[in-house]
């Protein structure tokens, strides 16, 4: 038969391809702890570079991390899924409750780096730098406040000339971080948005259109005359899009950069508790933006594999120490000292 | 085909035993493995939906419970509150889907006849390529395509000449800021319509020479040929490519999300922004917190298959009851 040939020539090419499988596989996969996480966006960026630093350090360590949002992480997380998770918005008392009883242990929050959200306006004749209250801001996305002109920003901004334009609201329409952190400064101002609207990673906007994502919100606002919106930092600034300083609660007026929003980290380093569970939104001190966010990595408080425990808590002292070198290089704001040295003394707590 | 009935296998007991011999030999010839391969084939597309209904039927328990039917005609979306309602997201499917066949389907067979009937052979291979190549473009250019392309275009010369011819209508009046119901009609009609113009094509292409010399030997122009007999006779099959079309609408996400302003409301006005049920579950899915969110947004998903559904179901009654009104063959 015509095949005879062919079959026998099969197995002997299977074998030769496994040998060569044996030969190649130590080289290739050495003995290897494997670490998962899953969670937020908003820190991607910076996650992705420590985590292919740290395994250039650490060649026996491979930590990989799938940005599926903060909601995301927090399920798998807690459905085990996962061995540590990342959130812009710290877990709710109803969610570490969620967690206990599912997992038998505590989740503990390790803020990693900072973030911030600035106003960002497109009003023709007007620069960038446009001073906005609290209060404004809340009356300008409740819907209150719908002319550019209005007392409320007016007064704040003596010597810039606002035309009489309408005002049109611009929003995330995804469920985001940056929502979050937003809509928890609005709510910290303004007992109104508080009461009516409230802090999420999406909410029941009073007015507005959504753009998906802060390209989304970017572009609509570049396209429409008389638009504010709310990006992150870094996305303002490396798109040069105008944006507006903002109040503080010491009421200084504070334009978001690195500086000032390691100021509010440090502000609230005070205050802070032990569980890192805290937002820094309208945080103290004259020189903090009152915008700004830690980001979190969720890690249990119980690993019973002891290698994956070694490798994650060692994973973490190297991200409060040499890690944070490489944060401001991406545009991220850095642990302020307080709050690093608190960090390192909670580390012992997992267990 | 083999020299073997193609009726299914006998199965009463006295053909037991030829019946297995006979069963053998057209296993072996390939009938019956052929017949068995197709039975799996068709089988598994129903167990995929079954799987799909059950999924999100269980999955979506919570705002059930919660909610009730109320959820279909509830306005609000209030995450913060727990409160969820599909209706903004419902309409606003609807009407995006439905503004897209209005502008989509006269093209789009338009085209086909065109392609099937006028064109030189040529031509007609060369545009129905193009217009296949609409096909592979994934949506979220077509969305860019919409945010930086065509909505200026809109807002400098559509809407305002739309506002002036009839703005005394309640469908075109407020303020408009470009992404709206009708950005997100317009990128969907352009993203249906290869599917309109190809399917058509084909079938119009496949009506019998026969039908067309028929009506030409009892003097018909061309024009009255094409209308009055060839587009009848491929009516079934048009208003399939029309079905595929309207699905296609009625689950595109990414394009419509980024025109159509992702504001839950319901308005008149096509100018006005809206939302649309993919456009919330792709948005909100991943951050979604809750258990009750969550299961708000299967729900939402089980709302979309309804309203598939029912839309197809309707459609197929209208179809049917103005073809039996025209007696026309199709």
């Amino acid at each position: 038969m015509r095949t005879t040939i062919p079959a026998l020539l099969l197995p002997a090419l299977l074998l030769r391809a496994m040998a060569a499988l044996v030969v190649w596989a130590p080289a290739v996969l050495p003995a290897q702890i494997q670490l998962t996480g899953a969670g937020a966006t908003f820190p991607y960026p910076m996650y992705s570079k420590w985590f292919d630093e740290y395994h250039k350090r650490h060649p026996d360590v491979q930590i990989n991390y799938q940005s599926i949002g903060s909601g995301g992480g927090i399920r798998q997380v807690t459905e085990g899924t996962v061995d540590f998770g990342a959130t812009d918005g710290p877990m709710t008392d109803a969610q570490l409750a969620d967690f206990r009883s599912k997992r038998g242990t505590a989740i503990l929050h390790f803020p990693t780096v900072l973030g911030a959200v600035v106003p960002v306006y497109n009003v023709p004749g007007v620069a960038t730098g446009v001073r906005f209250t609290g209060d404004a801001l809340a009356g300008i996305f409740l819907g209150t406040i719908t002319k550019w002109s209005d007392v409320a920003i007016a007064r704040a901004n003596p010597g810039v000339r606002l035309p009489a334009t309408d005002i049109v609201v611009v929003h995330r329409s995804d469920g985001s971080g940056t929502t979050y952190v937003w809509t928890d400064y609005l709510s910290k101002v303004s007992p109104a948005w508080q009461q009516r609207v409230g802090k999420n990673t999406s909410v029941n906007w009073p007015v507005g259109l959504g753009g998906s994502g802060n390209p989304g919100v970017a572009g609509l606002v570049k396209q429409t005359e008389g638009a504010i919106g709310y990006v992150e930092l870094i996305y303002a600034v490396q798109n040069r899009i105008a944006y507006g300083a903002v109040r503080n609660a010491a009421g200084e007026f504070v334009n978001a950069d690195l500086a000032s929003v390691s100021a509010a980290a440090a502000g609230a380093a005070a205050t802070m508790p032990d569980d890192f569970r805290v937002s820094i939104t309208n945080a103290p001190g004259r020189a903090s933006y009152p915008i700004s966010s830690f980001t979190w990595l969720l890690v249990p408080a119980t690993i019973p594999d002891r290698a994956k425990h070694k490798a994650l808590v060692d994973f973490l002292k190297w991200m409060l120490a040499d890690g944070q070198g490489m944060v401001e290089a991406l545009a991220y704001a850095k642990l302020p000292a307080p709050v690093i040295a608190r960090e390192a003394k909670a580390i012992a707590g997992v267990k | 085909m083999s020299g073997a009935p193609a009726g299914p296998p006998p199965r009463d007991a006295r053909a037991s035993r030829g019946g297995a011999r006979a069963f053998a030999q057209r296993l072996v010839s390939g009938d019956e493995a052929a017949r068995l391969v197709v039975t799996v084939a068709s089988g598994a597309i129903l167990l995929v939906t079954a799987l799909l209904v059950f999924e999100l039927w269980t999955n979506s328990g919570l705002s059930r419970e919660k909610f009730g039917l109320r959820f279909l005609v509830t306005q609000t979306w209030d995450p913060n509150a727990g409160v969820f309602g599909a209706l903004p997201f419902a309409y606003g499917t609807v009407v995006t889907s439905f503004l897209s066949l209005l502008i989509a389907v006269p093209v789009g067979v338009g085209a086909a006849i065109f392609l099937s009937e006028m064109a030189p052979p040529k031509l007609s291979d060369a545009l129905t390529f193009c217009i296949e190549l609409l096909a592979a473009v994934p949506s979220v250019i077509y969305g860019l395509l919409g945010v930086f392309v065509m909505m200026p275009l809109i807002k400098a010369h559509l809407a305002p000449g739309l506002r002036a011819a009839l703005g005394w209508t309640p469908l075109f009046q407020g303020p408009f800021y470009g992404v709206s119901f009708l950005a997100a009609g317009i990128v969907l009609a352009v993203m249906i319509l290869p599917f309109i113009v190809s399917v058509s094509r084909q079938v119009l292409l496949a009506v019998p020479p026969e039908q067309r010399e028929g009506a030409l030997a009892l003097g018909a122009t061309k024009w009255e040929t094409t209308w009055r007999v060839v587009v009848p006779y491929a009516r079934r099959g048009i208003t399939g490519s029309v079905f595929l079309a309207l699905a296609r609408a009625l689950g595109e996400t990414m394009a419509v999300t980024m025109v159509v302003g992702n504001a839950p409301q319901i308005k008149a006005s096509l100018l006005a922004p809206g939302y649309s049920i993919a456009a919330v579950i792709a948005n909100e899915f991943t951050e979604a917190t809750s258990d009750l969110y969550v299961h708000a947004l299967i729900e939402l998903g089980l709302v979309l298959f309804a309203l598939t559904i029912v839309i197809n179901g309707v459609a197929r009654l209208l179809v049917l009851s103005t073809s039996r009104h025209a007696g026309s063959p199709a």
